[in-house]
């Protein structure tokens, strides 16, 4: 009986002293990395910021930041530079811009444009946007795409629509409806053209790129191009490259060639490139994407990494990761070049649960460096020496 | 843009199922003392056992709460009345517990879950969880199927003499807005045949305070933030009413049930989201029916059931997608087991299942499937006094068809399990035990047939499981009242786990028969009741579990033999009761070690550990024929801030009161 009761007064005590306790939570500390690259002399860039998107409903979006000069790697800073905003950045960043001295990221599920001073990421303000897609900016103002549309004509399916956002106020100042779930847009000759996916739709997709009159924001055009379009972007020669990411069953992935129609002020789809597109970025004259097919019968991923030219709009490469390193990039998600040196940074999200890395290419295709970052890496904004004001 | 559609999948169609169960109640009213004899001799398999005044007792709103007092076990909990709440036995995953419900398994084949916050503890006698399987070879085929298996008894009348009827109202309520009535009628219909009805009305608004505290490492405050949970409120109606009856040689049972739920879905807490547009509306009911019949050394038990779950979920949220989703599935199922007792030492026994499930669901791009499931078992038990061994084998044939479309190919799976025990003293309190099992669980209809996501070539996910343990377990008069010990260490491994995979470009998913877990635990369970007084009995409760379950699936993987998620090294519970006269007084401790929320064991990932104390105090009153009991709880007593799952917040300290009276 003796023997029973010390049991028992060995055996509860015993419950807690193996186990830890509860301390404070403490905020998110920034950890940072030495990057073996050596910085290049008189550069313009002094680094860049990496938006790592987290999984939604894990309020997981963090910041990364690169900086050359002293190839620092600082991976999550934003609660350490901001411990007083309530949960941090946000659920699910789907997009970051640079204007002027200023960093906006765009947090979907936060349904907010997060605004930070981009020398030291410190906040200066956010503005409510809801489910809020991509930012773009034009003569003083942001521009961005949501799947909300300001009227609900149609409670059921309603139109998304582009925000202007003033960037000294930080308040919305004109919305204009576009197609169904825009996504990526551009401006050029003061026409803005907007992706529109449809994505909720499915599967009916929109297949529309809207063309906004900046003057009036109104929507005057939707040129029909391919299904559930993505990624539009412009390159130097102001022609528009449109990705269509297909219905994932029938219908493949596409690349469209959008131009403007001799002598008319109207864009026409000029070309189909026949190759899946994932995301793409420009250096010189060639267009860098990559492509990430799913194939129902091997039960993989064929992944492509290829080059096009831009004036003949053809591929010249189906793979300009040249040492045979691809393999290690389970899930490419995200891709920049420095404008300067033409280093190819390309972002792997892996299962979309667990930390990502990002790896940079020289141009030549051979790989410099890799590094751990948050979950989902996927955009890429490069800081330029301006924002010093040196 | 998986996420909506996953968590929706996984979450939102939880079913309720049930059936018949054979045994008699092994808990006999002594001096107003509820004594509860868990036959621990009967069972070689682990088994932890929750009864009666000791359930009412512990706190729980819902059977997810009392499970957390067993050893191995892992509650999900989303936090709130209506708040999701899943069981994970020894972290082989949700998919592989089954429940069983008054003697038939309920199921759920569109995503293999059972939300056990939908089971009331109103009218439960008895909750056991068995790892493995229950030790019993007249059971049906479904019984030897699941890698852990949690039977729920409801309470079976018990009519003294001249007695013709049992009445009890109960009525609780207290923080969250809960008002929750219920009431039992028990009628003795003829000296066979008996039946009762319980009916039982939740309502709350789901509202609680939850905080969000952070400092900097200079132990300055950076935010610290208190709001409402918004969005949890649940209405929700059960009915079931229960015949039993004594044949000649047998006995026969009869279950309606019908559970009627109105919910929000509270959602996760992000950056600038306070509340969300979710809602769920249920209507589950079935009705179930089994016999058990002897003749001399043949013993026959047969059941039947059939099911139908409604479910129908909206997303208002003007900011997201719009979805309006309905899905019904259908269930049929019919048992029969049959035991052959051969010699005092050894019996047989055969046990053949067939079920049938169907679901529809109003979405683009989901299926129609029906599934049809065969099972035969064959099970054998020897018994040499002081050593007693169990086998049995599991067949189990699966045929999917679809409407208009091609079917994955059938599945044949077999699944053995080896059981021993052995007293080495010839003094029965303690024994040495060990198992051995194989089990599998069927991919579930989400993860085959779920718009885009689902995988129709999805195989089986298995899990081998070893056990070795030993029990004490000693009752008799004196200050020592009843002293009961157990201790098991096992090692399981889950193979062709099946996980979501990266397809394609952007967020989209699939299902692979990818993972590999390896999961090696120790069970510690102790109990001991002290009667240092006349009528005054003290009971100490405590388990402690300790778990090392790492992803083995593949080196390249950054989170390569890393702990699994929400799985802590180290939990367990303590619960002290004591009794003096017509008071009850009870304090529950439980703690869940640190965890991490995803794979990759990193700083970012980490979640702290929480532990509760809850405190209750009862007292019974008797006036004539009439028993009343007041019962006062207090949750969270110290008002920690925690969350199980990360960005669900659970409530701070919260007050229930209940009152009963009984006939």
């Amino acid at each position: 009986m003796n023997s029973t009761f010390r049991f028992f007064i060995i055996f509860l005590p015993l419950l807690t002293l193996t186990t830890g306790c509860r301390d404070d939570e403490l905020v998110v500390p920034t950890e940072y990395d030495i990057i073996p690259d050596t910085p290049v002399a008189d550069s313009q860039i002094r680094g860049f910021y990496l938006l790592n998107e987290g999984n939604m409903g894990s309020n997981k979006c963090t910041l990364d930041y690169m900086d050359f000069p002293t190839g620092l790697y600082a991976r999550n800073l934003y609660a350490e530079r901001n411990p007083t905003v309530v949960k941090e950045l946000g659920d699910v960043g789907n997009d970051i811009g640079i204007y002027g001295s200023r960093l906006y990221i765009v947090v979907n599920c936060s349904h907010k444009v997060e605004v930070l001073d981009a020398r030291s990421g410190i906040r200066l303000g956010q503005v409510d946007i809801p489910n809020c897609r991509y930012v773009r900016f034009h003569r003083g103002k942001a521009y961005v795409s949501s799947y909300v549309g300001p009227v609900l004509i149609d409670p059921d399916a309603p139109k998304g629509a582009v925000y202007e956002v003033d960037t000294l106020t930080l308040s919305v100042t004109r919305k204009c409806t576009v197609g169904y779930q825009p996504e990526e847009m551009e401006v050029v000759d003061d026409y803005m053209y907007v992706a529109n996916s449809g994505g909720y739709r499915a599967p009916d997709y929109d297949n529309t790129v809207s063309v906004i009159q900046m003057i009036d924001f109104k929507q005057v055009q939707q040129i029909p191009v391919g299904i559930n379009l993505h990624r539009l972007k412009k390159d130097r020669y102001n022609k528009l490259w449109v990705t269509s990411r297909g219905d994932y069953q029938y219908r493949p992935s596409r690349l469209y060639v959008m131009q403007k129609k001799p002598g008319y002020n109207q864009m026409i789809v000029t070309d189909t490139i026949p190759v899946a597109c994932s995301n793409m970025a420009f250096f010189g004259d060639s267009l860098y994407y990559y492509a990430t097919v799913w194939n129902n019968y091997t039960a993989s991923n064929t992944i492509s990494y290829g080059i096009i030219d831009l004036r003949s709009k053809k591929v010249v490469s189906d793979n300009f990761i040249t040492d045979g390193s691809q393999n290690d990039i389970v899930m490419p998600y995200g891709i920049a070049i420095h404008p300067e040196t033409g280093d190819i940074y390309i972002t792997d999200a892996k299962n979309y649960v667990s930390s990502g890395t990002l790896y940079c290419y020289d141009r030549f295709g051979r790989r410099k460096w890799s590094v751990r970052t948050g979950d989902i890496p996927a955009h890429i904004a490069f800081l330029p020496r301006s924002v010093y004001g040196k | 843009m998986w996420t909506k559609p996953a968590i929706l999948a996984a979450f939102l169609t939880i079913a309720i199922a049930s059936e018949a169960e054979v045994a008699h109640t092994d808990s006999i009213v002594l001096s107003g003392v509820e004594v509860v004899a868990t036959k621990p001799n009967a069972d070689i398999l682990p088994v932890q056992t929750l009864t009666g005044d000791e359930l009412q007792r512990l706190n729980s709103n819902s059977v997810a709460d009392a499970l957390r007092y067993f050893a191995g076990v892992q509650v999900k909990d989303y936090g709130g009345v209506g708040g999701i709440k899943t069981v994970n036995i020894r972290s082989m995953g949700t998919n592989h517990t089954g429940v069983v419900y008054d003697g038939v398994e309920l199921g759920n084949a569109q995503n293999g879950q059972i939300d056990l916050g939908q089971f009331s503890l109103d009218n439960i006698e008895t909750i056991s969880l068995h790892n493995g399987q229950r030790s019993r070879i007249l059971q049906p085929a479904s019984d030897f199927g699941s890698a852990g298996t949690i039977y729920m008894r409801t309470r079976v009348p018990q009519f003294k003499d001249g007695e013709t009827y049992h009445a009890r109202g109960t009525i609780r309520c207290g923080s969250f807005d809960l008002i929750n009535p219920s009431a039992l009628v028990e009628l003795k219909l003829s000296p066979a045949v008996n039946a009762s009805l319980s009916a039982e009305w939740v309502n709350s608004s789901g509202k609680y305070k939850f905080r969000y505290r952070r400092v900097n490492p200079a132990g300055e405050l950076a935010y610290d933030t208190t709001a409402v949970r918004q969005n949890g409120d649940i209405n929700a109606t059960r009915l079931e009413l229960n015949v039993n009856g004594l044949l000649a040689n047998g006995e026969w049972h009869a279950k309606f049930y019908n559970y009627n739920s109105e919910r929000g879905v509270p959602g996760a807490i992000v950056n600038n989201v306070w509340r969300r547009g979710e809602r769920i509306w249920d209507t589950n009911s079935f009705a179930q029916a089994s016999t058990t019949l002897s003749w001399g050394r043949y013993t026959m038990l047969n059941s039947i059931k059939y099911a139908s779950y409604r479910t129908h979920y909206v997303n208002n949220d003007d900011k997201q997608i719009k979805v309006d989703n309905l899905y019904r599935q259908k269930e049929l199922y019919i048992s029969t087991a049959n035991r052959f007792t051969l010699s005092d030492r050894i019996a047989v026994s055969v046990a053949s299942d067939f079920k049938w499930n169907r679901l529809d669901a109003d979405m683009y791009g989901f299926a129609q499937p029906d599934r049809i499931s065969a099972m035969l078992a064959v099970a054998g038990e020897m018994d040499f006094g002081r050593f007693k061994a169990q086998a049995s084998a599991l067949g189990t044939i699966i045929h999917d068809s679809m409407d208009g479309q091609q079917a994955p190919p059938d599945k044949h799976v077999l699944t053995p399990a080896v059981y021993a025990s052995y007293h080495p003293f010839h003094d029965r309190g303690l024994s040495l035990r060990a198992f051995y099992k194989r089990s599998f669980r069927m991919p579930t209809f989400n993860d085959l047939y779920y718009a885009d996501m689902g995988n129709s070539q999805l195989q089986p996910e298995y899990v081998t499981q070893y056990n070795l343990g030993l029990l004490y377990d000693k009752k008799r008069r004196g200050l020592v009242n009843c002293l009961r010990f157990s201790a098991d260490i096992y090692y399981n491994k889950v193979r062709d786990k099946i996980i979501a995979y990266p397809k394609g470009q952007q967020f989209r998913w699939t299902m692979l028969n990818l993972g590999r877990v390896e999961i090696r635990g120790i069970d510690l369970t102790a109990l001991l009741t002290l009667n240092p007084a006349d009528r005054l009995f003290i009971t100490f409760r405590a388990q402690y579990t300790y778990q090392r379950a790492i992803d083995v699936t593949n080196p390249a993987d950054n989170y390569y033999r890393d702990q699994i998620p929400y799985i802590p090294r180290n939990s367990g519970a303590a619960v002290v009761n004591a009794q003096w006269r017509d008071w009850s007084f009870n304090y529950s401790y439980i703690y869940v070690g640190e965890r991490y929320n995803q794979q990759e064991n990193i700083r970012y990932n980490y979640t702290q550990p929480w532990y509760t104390s809850d405190i209750s105090l009862s007292r019974d009153f008797l006036f004539g024929n009439l028993r009343a009991r007041v019962l006062l709880e207090v949750n969270n007593l110290l008002s920690q801030d925690y969350d199980v799952i990360l960005n669900y917040p659970m409530p701070k300290r919260n007050y229930r009161l209940c009152v009963s009276v009984e006939i």
